[in-house]
């Protein structure tokens, strides 16, 4: 089944899906950066659009909430000049007993083009890809605790922008890596992208069982984990995980995993701290790191939409 | 078939001799990537030149899709009211010319665009003509030209065959 980076890669090499970064090699994903590089200074023109998607027809399909995710999807859609569709599917057709197939079945009957998936369900992405007619490409845009590839592409671009080189960084993962999807895609790119060491800081009950098998060292203490590195890539402590078992109470976890000015400072001097949003201030980390010189969480944003471009017109290019 | 291009300094400095006189104080030279920047550098250094890359802009995406290294274009200058010279290498299809234009009026709207390529090998679909040619011929759809140039700065022109599954425009 993981032939072809799990069918997400034709025959010729040419990017079919984008579905997970577990799998897809090196050169796939240095093609999307150095593609996204192009498109950035898009992003800064007066008139802030190509005709390169023209007449493409993009579907967002969110069946779980998202605001930055979607939007930056649109705007990316919008740049490129495709007609771009947002539908909440949580509040339509399936509160009326549609199911996820017969959405998909629907669009495609609008001559669909693309659809960008979003699902509360791991591998939701993967059943619509595998379900759609051949000429349709779907990326994820977060599948349950699965994977958030273009969140993981986004966050390569901006890494290597602000870094340059991969093979001697240290980065540490920080938070909540059990629920994330965010963390899988980081741990996959950097892994593939051969980074001098990646670290994950959480608590015990935030980490998967195994986790080291994915290449990562493991930290419990904030203050060791992050001694001597040049990234942090903050997580977001989803509300709901406070009322279980899982945590003691917002301000325990703050003052433990809370990314504050002193903990940042046993980092290199010149690291940089990186956060998908939406940021819990207070709870994951201070405003005065968030807001502070070393934060590159606005250029993430930025650069995002630079990477979703690049993702779709590499789909979208070359397939009639 | 044989076919002789000319060397490619002496056409340069011939054609360069030409597109001089179009030049003047409010001239906005550009170049299109990546011979036409060469070119529109060379003719009137130290001034600076826009840079214009037309990937975004061509009528094959569809066909083959983007080329991963596509250098963003960098336009020095204010277009509107521009009286622009557009500067290419090769003139074929005219499909390079029509992404250019359109790509120049996303930065603005010039008052006048003209063209001057180093070489009009004919063969085209659309219809655009130069302003100024350095040297005009009639090539077979299987060849190709390229311009290049070397570390000190000389151009050359190396004729081959075409890529497969990739049309020069």
């Amino acid at each position: 089944m993981l032939d072809h980076a799990g069918g997400q890669i034709d025959g010729d090499g040419r990017l079919r899906h984008l579905l997970t970064l577990q799998g897809l090699p090196r050169e796939t994903l240095l093609a999307v950066l150095d593609t996204a590089a192009s498109f950035v200074s898009i992003g800064e023109r007066e008139v802030k659009k190509v005709p390169l998607l023209r007449g493409k027809t993009i579907f967002n399909l969110f069946f779980e909430p998202s605001t930055r995710t979607r939007t930056t999807f649109e705007i990316a859609a919008k740049r490129l000049s495709a007609d771009v569709i947002s539908l909440n599917v949580q509040s339509s057709s399936q509160s009326k007993g549609e199911t996820m197939l017969d959405t998909v079945q629907n669009l495609e009957a609008m001559n669909a083009d693309m659809f960008v998936v979003r699902h509360a369900a791991s591998g939701a992405a993967h059943f619509i890809a595998r379900h759609v007619r051949s000429h349709i490409s779907v990326v994820n845009a977060g599948d349950g605790r699965h994977a958030h590839p273009t969140q993981g592409l986004l966050d390569m671009f901006t890494i290597r922008h602000f870094k340059g080189d991969f093979a001697p960084l240290r980065v540490a993962i920080v938070g909540d890596v059990l629920h994330s999807r965010v963390a899988r895609s980081e741990i996959h790119a950097l892994r593939t992208l051969g980074v001098r060491e990646i670290r994950v800081v959480a608590p015990k009950t935030l980490l998967p069982s195994g986790i080291e098998e994915l290449g990562v060292r493991v930290f419990h203490d904030m203050t060791e984990g992050l001694r001597g590195v040049d990234v942090v890539m903050m997580l977001r402590l989803q509300n709901e995980r406070m009322k279980g078992s899982l945590l003691p109470s917002a301000g325990e976890y703050f003052k433990n995993y809370g990314l504050t000015a002193a903990k940042l400072a046993l980092a290199a001097p010149d690291a940089i701290v990186m956060h998908p949003g939406p940021m819990n201030r207070g709870v994951e980390i201070d405003s005065a790191v968030a807001d502070g010189p070393q934060a590159v969480i606005l250029p993430q944003v930025t650069f995002g939409i630079a990477v979703r471009m690049a993702v779709m017109s590499m789909l979208a290019g070359g397939q009639s | 078939m044989n076919i002789t291009l000319p060397e490619a300094e002496p056409l340069y400095q011939a054609w360069a001799g030409q597109v001089r006189p179009l030049l003047s104080a409010n001239t906005r030279v550009v170049g299109i990537r990546t011979g036409g920047v060469w070119l529109a550098e060379r003719l009137v250094a130290p001034e600076p030149v826009g840079a214009l890359d037309i990937s975004f802009y061509r009528d094959d995406f569809d066909r083959i899709g983007l080329h991963p290294q596509v250098k963003p274009s960098a336009l020095p200058f204010e277009l509107d009211g521009a009286d622009v010279l557009l500067i290419d290498d090769v003139l074929y299809t005219g499909r390079t010319l029509r992404a250019a234009v359109n790509a120049l009026f996303d930065y603005g709207r010039p008052a006048r665009i003209r063209l001057a390529v180093l070489i009009d090998r004919g063969g085209r679909e659309l219809p655009f003509q130069a302003d100024v040619v350095g040297w005009r011929g009639e090539l077979p759809a299987e060849t190709h030209v390229a311009l290049g140039r070397d570390e000190a700065g000389h151009f050359c022109l190396t004729l081959g065959q075409q890529h497969e599954g990739y049309r020069d425009a």
